[in-house]
């Protein structure tokens, strides 16, 4: 159209192209340098007080192992926490997401037993899992964004509904047969020798989500939501849309963490999933993102799933009792959300 | 100046808030390549007037007129696509993201093929850009790489302006953007203002510091109780005919 239009769409001429920001300039300015090396200290400190026991292949793929299905549901937390949201329902929506993908599977089996059912019948529980987690993530993301009740309290109401629904769908017993193909291959299986299947998959989800949030105007959009909401929408992004996909997103993330569990436990876990959302949110926190939205990173949620994770193990093979591990993540945790403010404080004060 | 038409103009606008007539019959116009402010006293329905505008919101009655055809925004990005844009006073700026994010937000470039179809952005092309932008502006930043909330109330507010002013191909508002400015920071941006003029773009300010609305502007229309009450050109108008307009003590008959 005009001149001043033009010059920014045509391209331009050379010369004024700054240095790129340095990788470790972002990671310092999100704590997540600080909780890195917090990470890296803990590990040099129980691996030179018990190497012997610490650092085997063995501690390595259990650590990873159990880490796994937190970390998927952490990802999606980690979306929704940029936002300037919450999810308190992760855990019950996994446990919902589980019962009926591990129901679909009997009911596709003869005699209800899915035991030895085939890669067709688990591909359907996989489906029905997904669907399970995404349809919570939806109805969340509906009531928060288009109705505007706070994340607080529509999460808190579907932490409850779901696991509600699943001890409804199940009587209250947990689901037990799994079909052993499932349990053996991504449940209990390894790859290249040594990595566990879970944790791959884990991996793949992390990596894949930190690409959206770093690299793609999905991402960008995430972060600009949190950081001044009222500033997006005007800019012209869909606001409530984006904030739609965002519950759907950690949903389907739930949805998926389910059937990772389904396949790990062999069995639904009802009952063993009433914190999964405490823990993921520290995670996230840990990790430098922000309560207020805005700011965060998957890399620093990966730190902040380990740092829990590695003060368990640590202290089971140094037999300090194990009640001391939620003090140890409590003070961490504490301390960086006190970094964070202070952080704000500073900048905000210029 | 008066015999080019105009390129944006309200007639005869009417807004209700719940009880309160904010706009009883407004008319408003701005041409290309001019400078127009805006003026009147608080309350007197200047930011109606220029939500209605700037696709805000929908006035109750009367005709706004873009380009010698009636229009209707019904919503800000009606507006922005016609090519007008709006600086708002409170700085809707995304603190945690960097400048070039935010010169950019909502418009983001994407990398062509494959990856930008999949949503990847251009980022090395957008800083690249912005850079320019704000070269070409005067915008004078210790880095384009640090959160926008790290940055000066100046400088914060001098993107603000240099997000709409780079997008803006026929119509500027400029809410109060001299405010909490410092002297130098404010020169700055009426030096934009003028550059943005001289392109061709209408630009509309509305500011309630006189002087300075007198050293910009090339027009001057004025607001009271949601009418306009008189029109001036700036060059031979002084503050106290402005205030005395605003105020009620001087009215011109065919103003409205």
């Amino acid at each position: 159209m005009t001149t001043a239009k033009q010059s920014v769409v045509d391209t331009p001429e050379e010369g004024d192209d700054p240095s790129r920001p340095a990788a470790w300039q972002r990671l310092r300015s999100a704590n997540t340098l600080w909780i890195g090396l917090v990470l890296l200290a803990l590990c040099v400190v129980f691996g030179a007080l018990r190497p012997e026991a610490f650092l085997t292949l063995f501690t390595a793929q259990t650590l990873l192992i159990e880490a796994s299905v937190l970390l998927v549901l952490a990802v999606g937390m980690t979306f929704v926490i940029i936002t300037a949201g919450i999810d308190l329902s992760v855990g019950s929506v996994l446990v919902f997401a589980g019962v009926v993908g591990a129901k679909t599977m009997e009911a596709l089996s003869p005699g209800g037993d899915a035991t030895d059912a085939g890669w067709g019948v688990i591909a359907a529980g996989l489906v029905v899992s997904l669907l399970g987690g995404g349809a919570w993530g939806l109805v969340n993301g509906l009531l928060i964004a288009r109705a505007r009740i706070p994340a607080l309290i529509v999460t808190l109401g579907s932490f409850g509904a779901a696991l509600g629904a699943a001890q409804l769908i199940t009587d209250g017993v947990d689901v037990r047969t799994v079909p052993s193909a499932l349990a053996n291959t991504l449940g209990s299986g390894t790859s290249l020798g040594v990595v566990p299947n879970l944790v791959l998959l884990a991996v793949a989800v992390t990596v894949l989500g930190d690409l959206v949030l770093r690299t793609t105007r999905f991402g960008r959009h995430t972060y600009a939501i949190g950081s001044n909401a009222e500033a997006a929408r005007r800019a012209g992004i869909a606001v409530t849309r984006h904030l739609v996909l965002v519950y759907l997103l950690v949903g389907l993330l739930a949805g998926l963490a389910g059937f990772m569990s389904l396949a790990y436990f062999r069995t639904t876990t009802i009952s063993g999933h009433s914190t999964d959302n405490l823990n993921a949110i520290a995670a996230v926190v840990l990790g430098g993102t922000s309560l207020f939205g805005g700011l965060g990173s998957v890399l620093g949620t990966v730190i902040g799933v380990f740092i829990p994770a590695v003060l368990t193990k640590g202290f089971v093979i140094l037999h300090v009792q194990a009640f001391w591990q939620p003090i140890a993540v409590s003070v961490v945790l504490v301390a960086a959300v006190w970094f964070d403010q202070v952080r704000r404080r500073a900048r905000n004060r210029s | 100046m008066s015999g080019t038409p105009p390129l944006l103009a309200a007639r005869a606008l009417t807004k209700h808030y719940g009880t309160v007539e904010a706009l009883r019959g407004a008319s408003f116009e701005a041409r290309a390549g001019e400078v127009v402010a805006l003026v009147g006293d608080n309350g007197a329905g200047k930011s109606a007037l220029v939500k209605c505008l700037s696709g805000v919101e929908t006035p109750d009655a009367g005709e706004i007129v873009f380009d010698g055809a009636p229009v209707r925004f019904t919503s800000p990005t009606d507006a922005r696509a016609m090519g007008i844009e709006t600086v708002y006073q409170d700085l809707a700026v995304a603190p945690d993201l960097d400048p070039a994010a935010n010169l950019f937000l909502g418009r983001e470039l994407r990398k062509p093929g494959l990856l930008g179809r999949l949503g990847v952005l251009d980022k090395a092309e957008m800083r690249r850009r912005a850079t320019r932008e704000f070269a070409r502006l005067g915008v004078r930043l210790p880095s384009v790489d640090v959160p926008i909330g790290a940055l000066s109330g100046g400088q914060r507010q001098s993107v603000a302006v240099a997000r709409s002013v780079v997008w803006a191909s026929r119509v500027v508002f400029m809410d109060e953007p001299t405010a909490a400015l410092g002297v130098v920071q404010r020169q700055r941006v009426l030096d934009v203002i003028r550059r943005v003029r001289d392109e061709g773009i209408a630009v509309v300010l509305i500011s309630h510091n006189m002087p300075e609305v007198l050293a910009v502007a090339d027009r001057v229309e004025v607001l009271r109780l949601g009418q306009r009450v008189a029109r001036f050109q700036a060059a031979d108008t002084t503050v106290e005919q402005l205030v005395g307009a605003m105020t009620g003590a001087l009215t011109q008959e065919d103003a409205a």
